[in-house]
């Protein structure tokens, strides 16, 4: 019989793997998406996209359209200007960045394919679609920027006059010294890296029916986002209306992963035609419009170099990163963040201390490109981990060996990076020893050998990663972007001992209600059956800064635990008041009070609650008691709650057809206090796929005049059931000790390492070839290339 | 285009009569038309699998075919398939084994799973993703759907009749 553990007290939720309750309603067919909404005389809009990367627009008929059946608004950029006031996806904290304001709809012209200029309303998708049709823009079209070296060439048309050049954003770190390490160092490797552009292909596209009730004035939004918050300000700001009367609602979302966080100009036309029409109006992306108008990611060119000494010692990186991110930066998250990652994370693991970098952000006629899942960590995992590996190669090191010697020791921190990322305490050494025996490393590599001497070639690739969760005010609010790093709960006890808790966090289907509610179940001492968590709404939750860059858990649930102890206190102190008893005495379990050191049943929490609400006349003279808390919890300490693991990846190449068969993938990852393994797991698990689907399949194809040419699920290739790879995972807990709950986030540690351990795999299974690629999605084209075969 | 037709088709055991546009695909009928708005359109063009419903007795893709085309069918979604618990199983195992995330998928992955599961015998974990190669989730990275469904497929195997459990295996 083993020994109790903490899970074996009762309401021990923390660490449990328990099932979403809100998973069954989605499993029964009963799932309530912004696609499901219908409102009483609810409109739709389908928007006239511009067929040019970049053209000015010369007149706009639209009085066919005006014309047909069922039409109710034609509007065009004009029309919504009136209305709306323009936007500026710049921070300050990017010192020099530039951006030029943008509109609903453009106005005189157009800076990328597809998008949209004229919006058509209408009483049916289908009829709106057919007015569309009838919409005549004449265009003269101007000469497209799509090339990042040509964006900067003196010369070059440029996107936005007004801003002087193609150039959104110049950054650089230097720790000084990186020349001399280079001159002296025993080897050198260096490679050049282009990584594709990709986007989130949520299954549900954006999706947003705005209701607009002049009367009081109201606005309600049903959107599907993660940040209603958010939205609900730029709402309010951009057109005019009191906060107080905007309300943002964020039902059942069908996928986000950062893609719906930011500022669409369908999106905020929408807001604008309902003003307009005083009715509610719908948009729906349909697929094509998602391809061409949801945010893109990576998009980079990096040249980067790897100074180690003679016996494998990493000594210092030379880092060069361009990455195009479209006509403009996103709002009001910017398009500089992605690349700021990408220059800060690099090398993160090691120990070395002088690293020099630059990064240019520059603008093309492509659609923005933005935040979405890993920002950032992808590029600099892969970048650092192929580069560790040229280095294994030169030393004749061992992968694994190589990273041994060159890891920043489980024992050293805190500690800071050569960029300037604090780390509390990470765990690198005790991750990659998880990994190597899970991987059963060594049997690999003889199976490897032998299965050589067949034609058989398989690759074994590893990638550490440091991941970015938890981020304070540094990450948004110190550079004037009116986005929250706090969040707040309100927790109330019903009259009948029920627990109802709203709280700013979102639930995207990664399960935030779940966790919130184990939280609240074990710091309060209830079932969590009691427990009602309640999110998505501006109107009934505190502001908060909802769901973004892995905070969920760690900010979310400390701002859940602080709450429910809060209340937690007032209870006990009514509870005292009635069985005149001290309130240190007493304990709540079960919904039970208890005596805290026999833990013997006294007032039941639902007798606590009939009393307080309806026979508060029993209680001691003054007692007023508050059985509802507002909570808000803003992080403090570190600027971010770094975490960190490592992923191993296996794979069969065919050398004939270049074809890859992922044959396994191993994660072992340290998120701190893990709440649910359930579902943290399958958050990795995700995540990995993701991380695959960009290695080997998905990528934005453009052609030289800025068309997307493949800007369908027939086309654009995501990872299905059938390539992928069953997943192990293991973990380290190391806690953060900035929070009671010690959490940190793992929504993009399986993202971050996954196309890195990939590329070092493919590399792996080329060696014998002498070939090497260096460039995602490895298609089978691009490896028959690096094998010299086409 | 817009001139109605009448249609008339039988969907989760009830008679259903509307007028309706020729071009309304089946989807946008169950999904505005009846509200049954369990079956999701993902891409529209027969690929992602979310739009899947039961078609006189063989799934199919809802976004693929024209109201019209359904005109006198047996169709059932999957509110039909829950109401007579016929999925009950697999929404168990889906739920236990946290086998969705956002949920968007999921009514054309039960689907999938539902006649994968209506052939004899067990399906090796190949064979489950290969089944499930027209489905596509971007949250769960699928393994945990083919955990679900491999469950349910050896309970329902371990439920059958002895001699029945060796023919199907055979």
């Amino acid at each position: 019989m083993s020994a109790l553990t903490s899970l074996d007290r009762p309401n021990s939720y923390i660490g449990r793997s328990v099932p979403r309750p809100n998973a069954k309603r989605l499993l029964a067919g009963r799932g309530r998406y912004v696609t499901d909404i219908v409102l009483p005389r609810m409109l739709h809009v389908a928007y006239v996209r511009s067929p040019y990367a970049h053209a000015r627009i010369v007149s706009i008929d639209a009085q066919a359209a005006r014309d047909m059946p069922g039409v109710k608004l034609v509007a065009t950029g004009q029309d919504l200007a009136r209305l709306c006031t323009p936007w500026v996806g710049t921070m300050e904290h990017f010192k020099g960045m530039k951006s030029p304001p943008q509109l609903p709809l453009p106005i005189d012209k157009v800076v990328w394919s597809g998008q949209a200029v004229v919006a058509v309303v209408a009483d049916t998708r289908a009829l709106a679609e057919d007015a569309a049709e009838a919409v005549s823009i004449e265009f003269e079209e101007l000469p497209a920027v799509i090339d990042i070296d040509a964006a900067r060439e003196p010369g070059s048309a440029v996107i936005s006059p007004e801003l002087g050049n193609n150039l959104c954003f110049h950054g650089k770190i230097d720790t000084g010294g990186v020349d001399d390490v280079f001159a002296s160092a025993a080897y050198i490797v260096e490679e050049e890296f282009r990584f594709g552009r990709h986007t989130a292909v949520t299954l549900e596209p954006r999706a947003i029916v705005a209701d607009y009730d002049a009367s009081e004035p109201r606005l309600t939004v049903h959107h599907a986002t993660q940040t209603p918050y958010q939205f609900q300000d730029i709402y309010s700001r951009h057109y005019g209306i009191p906060e107080s009367c905007v309300r943002v609602i964020a039902p059942d979302i069908g996928g986000s992963f950062g893609m719906k966080l930011h500022m669409y100009h369908e999106d905020m036309a929408v807001v604008g035609l309902s003003i307009m029409l005083g009715r509610p109006v719908k948009f729906v992306a349909d697929r094509v419009e998602s391809f061409v108008s949801d945010i893109h990611a990576r998009d980079h060119r990096v040249r980067a170099r790897m100074a180690a000494d003679a016996d494998g010692t990493i000594l210092a990186m030379d880092v060069e990163d361009v990455t195009a991110i479209g006509a403009f930066s996103a709002y009001p998250r910017t398009s500089v963040v992605e690349g700021n990652q990408v220059y800060r994370l690099m090398g993160a693991p090691y120990r070395f201390r002088n690293y020099r970098a630059d990064l240019q952000v520059v603008f093309q006629n492509k659609v923005q490109m933005s935040q979405y899942r890993a920002v950032g960590h992808p590029i600099a995992c892969a970048v650092t981990e192929r580069l560790v590996d040229m280095i294994a190669e030169k030393a004749a090191r061992d992968v694994f060996e190589i990273r041994s010697r060159n890891l920043i020791a489980d024992d050293a921190y805190p500690c800071t990076s050569p960029t300037g990322y604090q780390f509390e305490a990470l765990s690198h050494h005790a991750c990659l020893a998880k990994l190597r025996q899970m991987m059963d490393y060594d049997r690999l590599r003889a199976e490897q050998a032998e299965l050589r001497t067949r034609g058989i070639h398989r690759g074994i690739g590893i990638a550490t990663f440091v991941e970015i969760t938890n981020p304070g005010p540094a990450f948004y609010g110190v550079g004037g972007a009116r986005i929250s790093s706090q969040d707040g709960a309100i927790i109330k006890i019903t009259p009948s001992g029920d627990v109802r808790c709203l709280i700013s966090v979102t639930e995207l289907g990664q399960g935030t209600e779940t966790i919130i509610g184990q939280i609240v179940a074990e710091h309060l001492g209830v079932d969590r059956d009691r427990i009602k968590v309640i999110t998505g709404d501006t109107e009934t939750t505190p502001h908060g800064g909802a769901t973004y860059a892995c905070r969920g858990a760690g900010i979310g649930g400390e701002t859940a635990l602080q709450a429910a102890r809060k209340l937690k206190e007032n209870v006990l102190s009514v509870a005292a008041a009635i069985l005149q008893e001290a309130p240190a005495n007493l304990d709540i379990q079960n919904g039970w009070i208890v005596e805290a050191a026999t833990l013997q049943q006294r007032i039941e929490l639902s007798e606590i609650a009939r009393i307080v609400y309806f026979r508060s006349d029993t209680l001691p003279p003054g007692t007023q008691a508050q059985l509802s808390v507002a909570h808000h919890y803003a992080p403090q300490g570190y600027p971010f709650a770094f975490t960190n693991g490592v992923q191993g990846c296996h794979l069969e190449l065919d050398v004939e057809t270049g074809t890859v068969n992922i044959l396994k993938s191993w994660v072992v990852e340290d998120c701190g206090r893990i709440i649910n393994p359930l579902l943290v797991d399958e958050q990795i698990r995700g995540g990995v796929v993701q991380g695959l689907g960009a290695a080997f399949f998905e990528e934005c194809v453009y052609g030289d005049n800025g068309q997307l040419t493949n800007g369908s699920l027939a086309d654009y290739l995501v990872p299905m059931a059938v390539e992928m790879p069953d997943i192990e995972i293991a973990h380290v807990e190391t806690l953060t000790f900035d929070t009671q709950l010690g959490a940190k986030g793992v929504g993009e540690a399986g993202t971050a390492a996954a196309s890195a351990a990939a590329l070092n795999a493919v590399n792996d299974a080329m060696a014998p070839f002498g070939g090497s690629i260096a460039q995602l999605p490895m298609t089978p084209a691009r490896i028959l290339k690096a094998l010299g075969h086409i | 285009m817009n001139e109605l037709v009448n249609v008339s088709m039988t969907v989760n055991g009830s008679q259903v009569s509307r007028s309706i546009a020729p071009r309304d695909t089946l989807a946008d009928f169950l999904r505005q038309s009846l509200e049954l708005t369990g079956t999701h359109t993902g891409c529209e063009m027969g690929v992602c699998g979310a739009c899947l419903v039961v078609v006189d007795g063989r799934v199919v893709h809802s976004c693929l075919m024209f109201a019209v085309q359904a005109g006198g069918s047996v169709i059932e979604t999957v509110e039909g398939m829950t109401e007579r618990a016929a999925i009950a199983d697999l929404q168990e195992a889906f739920h236990q084994r946290n086998a969705l995330q956002c949920g968007f998928c999921t009514a054309g992955m039960l689907m999938t799973a539902y006649s994968l599961l209506s052939q004899p015998g067990i399906p090796t974990r190949a064979e489950i993703r290969d089944a499930l190669s027209g489905n596509y989730c971007r949250c769960t990275g699928y393994e945990a759907i083919v955990d679900a469904i491999e469950n349910v497929a050896r309970l329902r195997n371990a439920a059958l009749p002895e001699r029945t459990r060796e023919e199907a295996s055979a």
